[in-house]
């Protein structure tokens, strides 16, 4: 992944909007949240294979992460902290937000086709 | 020639080399065949790599031949049980059980390693452990191997006593590192969380002695 060019992911974000597809959206602070640290709060949630329509979406910069949002007929998609990026080979739109040692802290993804359990070998 | 043939269980590609690397290479050492049935891809760990090289989508590909690596370095088979990852305590368990209980039988397991159930912090981990004890529960009583059980939260001891099993695995320790070095996409995140904290010395000194409870079914 690279650090977000904000034009780059509007383009992609504008290219999907309005079409059948699939959502991976998470959060997590990991499992051992409050194994390493009896103070904190074992936090996260995900939801893969969303299948959804947006009208339109939208990547804000917030100084250093970015957010975005993508409106439903009926809701929205949200994601804060996104910091990386990459449009894979399968032509989808992967975004991450890391922490200073590199773990995923959320993660936003939009794709054409369902996502696999397995990456294909080649991947 | 040991007659023992020992399975061990854990949810996540790195629990092995993490929690039993040692006490599996003393077991090889011994001449005893040793296959890691390993629950899931550990596909949706945070850890991507420092610097980050995985995403969400390869991370599953990585840790494939993270784990193969890791098998390699310590001479074992490896199965893949084919769960996904943080979804384990969601399965129906007698599924998972009777799954687990024909893999055990057609192994001919003697000794199971495992995750102690409610001691294991990660819930995968709790779920496949009471999934193990639930498939040899149903084995007919002469044909059950033993059960050694990975216990990790930080009150184990308190609850449960000393575990019965205790390996100084320091003889072991440079076939531990290299097989925890091989889940690169991993090691990095794991082995910086546990010496960046307090419980630092402590989490280290940890990884050198290898504890299991034994489950005692009546």
């Amino acid at each position: 992944m690279d650090a977000i060019q904000q034009k780059v992911v509007q383009e992609k974000i504008d290219q999907l909007a309005n079409k059948e597809v699939y959502v991976h959206l998470e959060t997590t602070n990991g499992a051992y949240a409050s194994h390493f640290d009896e103070n904190a709060y074992n936090v996260g949630a995900f939801i893969r294979n969303a299948q959804v329509s947006y009208q339109h979406g939208k990547i804000v910069s917030t100084g250093g992460s970015y957010r975005v949002g993508l409106k439903l007929d009926l809701g929205w998609v949200y994601a804060e902290g996104l910091t990386d990026y990459e449009i894979d080979e399968k032509n989808r739109l992967l975004m991450a937000g890391h922490d200073r040692e590199g773990r995923l802290m959320v993660a936003l993804e939009i794709s054409e086709t369902p996502f696999s359990h397995e990456a294909d070998p080649d991947e | 020639m040991s007659k023992e043939r020992v399975v061990v269980i854990f949810p996540h590609p790195d629990d092995e080399s993490f929690g039993a690397s040692g006490t599996i290479s003393k077991f090889r050492d011994e001449g005893v065949p040793v296959t890691y049935l390993c629950g899931t891809l550990g596909e949706m760990g945070r850890n991507m790599g420092n610097p980050v090289f995985a995403n969400r989508e390869t991370l599953s590909s990585f840790r494939k031949k993270e784990l193969a690596e890791a098998a390699k370095q310590l001479d074992i088979d490896v199965e893949m049980l084919g769960y996904r990852d943080k979804t384990l305590e969601f399965e129906p368990r007698q599924q998972v059980a009777e799954h687990l209980k024909k893999r055990i039988e057609s192994l001919g397991a003697t000794i199971i390693i495992t995750h102690y159930p409610g001691y294991a912090v990660h819930p995968d981990h709790d779920a496949l452990g009471a999934a193990v004890i639930e498939a040899v529960e149903n084995m007919a009583e002469e044909n059950r191997p033993q059960v050694w059980m990975h216990a990790i939260s930080n009150h184990s001891e308190q609850d449960l006593g000393k575990p019965e099993i205790i390996t100084d695995v320091r003889p072991y320790w440079e076939r531990k590192l290299a097989a925890i070095k091989a889940h690169l996409s991993q090691a990095d995140g794991m082995m910086s969380l546990i010496e960046d904290h307090d419980q630092a010395s402590e989490q280290l000194e940890r990884l050198k002695t290898e504890r299991f409870y034994t489950y005692n079914f009546q």
